[in-house]
């Protein structure tokens, strides 16, 4: 009786085929060479009785799993009349190979492209006439799925089967020797040289995660670790702020000024309170910037991330999203743009949208700045680091409301699927090399956005120069009054407006331009600030700030990202108008309680 | 008898990979981890609230959802 092997990639239809060829007569068998079953069933076929097999889906004929030895097994101690290779003709760029090898290893062969349909869809068109000039083998068109072409496919498999001689097993063996000879050295090798313990050794990494991963103290843990961390920052950062703005300052009064003497006043005015205070300003939260960052490196080459991922997988999957989701949210806490392209990772389109459209809220390093000057101006050493904690807290909870409420219009079934490796401690190298990344990565923000803002706010609230700075008469005053129906509900006043449209472009324009308004830097500014808001009205700015648009280069990247102008204004709409509700809500809410 | 899913194992659970049953993307991934049929995997721990499970197959360890680990079959249990 003469056999057919049928032969193709995983998942290209090739068990469909195969019980629409065979109809439901395939059943379990044993064969010489291999020690697992195949399916086979005996058909008419041409007049004759023929047996088909249905061998294991494999992507080439040399490789070391565990399939593609069962397939060279079988071909290596049974005689095969035909071999029928199927692939899926919509990923023919891929698959060819396949047909490609079997012809090289000299095996009698017909090629059944299948899935017409799905590739008729795509547009793809076959020769196959030319193709099969190519392959020396008949190539034939299919869809497993509704059963077209399989007439034409039986007579082509009959006459080819008539044709063509038997393989001689013998002779294939020769030719796949030397992938015998690889898997079998690999295999002594394996043996001789290399130890993998049955169970492995009770190492840190095991320990750790016993710890840290534990179901029920797990994500408590996770919280209080990431509480600590920032408290170091803030209790750490504080003094070298401080020194930073007083060298700042030191080097106005002492070398700026008198450089400056001869200047004319708005000149003066325009290059030391505006662009070198606002600048300066920024420049002060350098040091913090870059502890935060060091911090950071620590925490993401240490493996814990992809542990937070395993923590919080089960609650964002029920957002919608999944834990790698979460590990951009917290990588967005440096910077919002790294994270929106971190999201390429992810296949589904649906699952990196809603990824990126909560990526935005993630309380960036910019942010984190505007957020320490005001804490400090505002509220007192001791609660300072639990207001910071709770801007965070609800950084996280905008980001899952959000996913909450878009989940419906972005559902993936992509799967979540991620390694963990074993906890490491970053080298003094990775941390520096990475601090010193930031640093260059702000100061290409100072000299574009930053001076550009600082010096637009600037001159918004210093013309016409006949009034007094930032009054109402000023370019910024009239701004400010159309907008002030919207933002002073929330507690924003007129010159905290103006700054916040140039937040726009870029976050540490905020504190920067807050500097250039006023004319003040370092604690002047802040004293100036804790004399003109109350902490309500200032937590109410500091929310609107973290939940409106992070910044221009984010918006570009979103925009870059997804490829659709619509989704960058869905999401520049979205967080204004929550930014909006929540800071109104808590606005109204804390001065209706009498604060 | 199917053979049990992957994602039936208990938390120290030793068990040999049997079949895989996953779509071409998630086929893929799963043999660059070194998913291969006639590997010996090790359930490593669940999370709560139906979360992910933590394999270990060779010296690789893996998070997986549960949905995932759904479409992995394999052989009947061993209890160390």
């Amino acid at each position: 009786m003469k056999c057919i092997a049928l032969l193709g990639m995983p998942n290209t239809g090739k068990s469909t085929f195969f019980n629409r060829f065979t109809g439901a007569s395939a059943r379990v068998g044993n064969w010489p060479g291999i020690t697992i079953d195949l399916m086979a069933a005996k058909i008419p076929l041409g007049g004759k009785v023929v047996r088909v097999v249905d061998l294991p889906g494999i992507y080439d004929f040399h490789g070391f799993s565990e399939d593609e030895k069962v397939v060279r097994d079988f071909l290596e101690n049974n005689q095969v009349d035909l071999l029928l290779i199927i692939l899926n003709g919509a990923q023919l760029e891929r698959q060819l190979s396949l047909a490609l090898e079997a012809r090289q290893l000299g095996l009698p062969a017909v090629l059944l492209l299948n899935m017409a349909d799905e590739a008729k869809r795509a547009g793809i068109t076959v020769d196959t006439e030319k193709m099969a000039a190519h392959l020396q083998m008949p190539v034939v068109w299919v869809s497993a799925k509704y059963g077209d072409g399989f007439k034409s496919a039986s007579s082509v498999i009959a006459k080819a089967l008539a044709a063509s001689p038997p393989t001689d097993p013998a002779k294939l063996r020769d030719n796949l020797r030397a992938d015998d000879e690889i898997e079998a050295a690999m295999e002594k090798i394996m043996d001789e040289a290399v130890q993998i313990p049955k169970t492995m050794p009770k190492s840190m990494t095991a320990s750790l995660d016993r710890i840290l991963l534990h179901p029920l103290f797990g994500l408590p843990l996770f919280f209080l670790i990431m509480f600590l961390l920032f408290q170091f920052i803030f209790t750490l950062g504080k003094p070298m702020q401080d020194g930073m703005a007083w060298v700042l300052a030191q080097a106005r009064n002492l070398g700026l000024e008198p450089l400056l003497a001869s200047v004319p006043a708005w000149l003066q005015g325009l290059l030391l309170d505006g662009i070198y205070n606002g600048v300066g300003t920024v420049a002060a939260f350098v040091p913090v910037i870059i502890l935060f960052f060091l911090v950071m490196t620590v925490v993401e080459d240490s493996g814990y991330l992809s542990r937070a991922a395993f923590l919080m997988d089960a609650l964002m999957a029920r957002l919608g999203l999944d834990g790698r989701s979460f590990v951009m949210l917290l990588m967005g806490f440096g910077c919002n743009v790294p994270a929106l392209m971190g999201t390429r990772i992810m296949r589904s389109r649906s699952l990196r949208l809603l990824t990126m459209l909560v990526i935005p809220f993630s309380l960036c390093s910019a942010r984190l700045q505007v957020f320490l000057f005001l804490i400090t101006a505002i509220f007192t050493a001791h609660a300072a680091p639990f207001v910071l904690f709770s801007l965070y807290l609800l950084s996280f909870a905008t980001a899952l409301l959000t996913a909450l409420l878009f989940k419906g219009r972005f559902s993936s079934t992509e799967p979540f699927i991620i390694e963990l490796p074993p906890y490491r401690l970053p080298t003094t190298r990775q941390i520096i090399l990475r601090a010193w990344h930031e640093v260059r990565h702000f100061l290409k923000r100072a000299t574009k956005f930053i001076t550009f803002g600082v010096v637009a706010v600037w001159v918004l609230t210093h013309v016409p120069g006949d009034v007094p700075p930032a009054s109402a008469g000023t370019l910024a005053g009239h701004i400010s009054a159309v907008l002030a129906p919207v933002l002073s509900p929330i507690g924003i006043d007129a010159q905290l407006s103006v700054v916040l449209i140039f937040g726009f472009v870029a976050k540490e324009i905020v504190i920067g331009s807050l500097a250039a308004v006023y004319g003040l830097e370092g604690d002047s500014l802040m004293g100036l600030m804790a004399q003109k808001l109350d902490w309500v009205q200032a937590y109410s700015f500091m929310l609107f700030t973290l939940i409106y648009t992070p910044c221009l280069s984010a918006v570009a990247t979103l925009r870059n990202e997804s490829k659709s102008y619509a989704f960058m204004w869905v999401s520049i709409a979205w967080s204004l108008l929550l930014a909006w509700v929540v800071s109104f809500v808590f606005y109204q809410g804390a001065r209706g309680l009498g604060f | 008898m199917p053979e049990p899913k992957l994602s039936s194992l208990h938390p120290g659970d030793s068990a040999i990979i049997r079949a895989i049953s996953a779509e071409e993307g998630l086929h893929h991934r799963l043999l660059a981890l070194g998913f291969r049929i006639g590997k010996e995997i090790h359930l490593i721990r669940r999370a709560w609230f139906s979360g992910p499970l933590q394999v270990r197959i060779g010296m690789t360890e893996v998070i997986m959802r549960r949905s995932d680990a759904d479409k992995i079959r394999v052989s009947h249990q061993t209890t160390r």
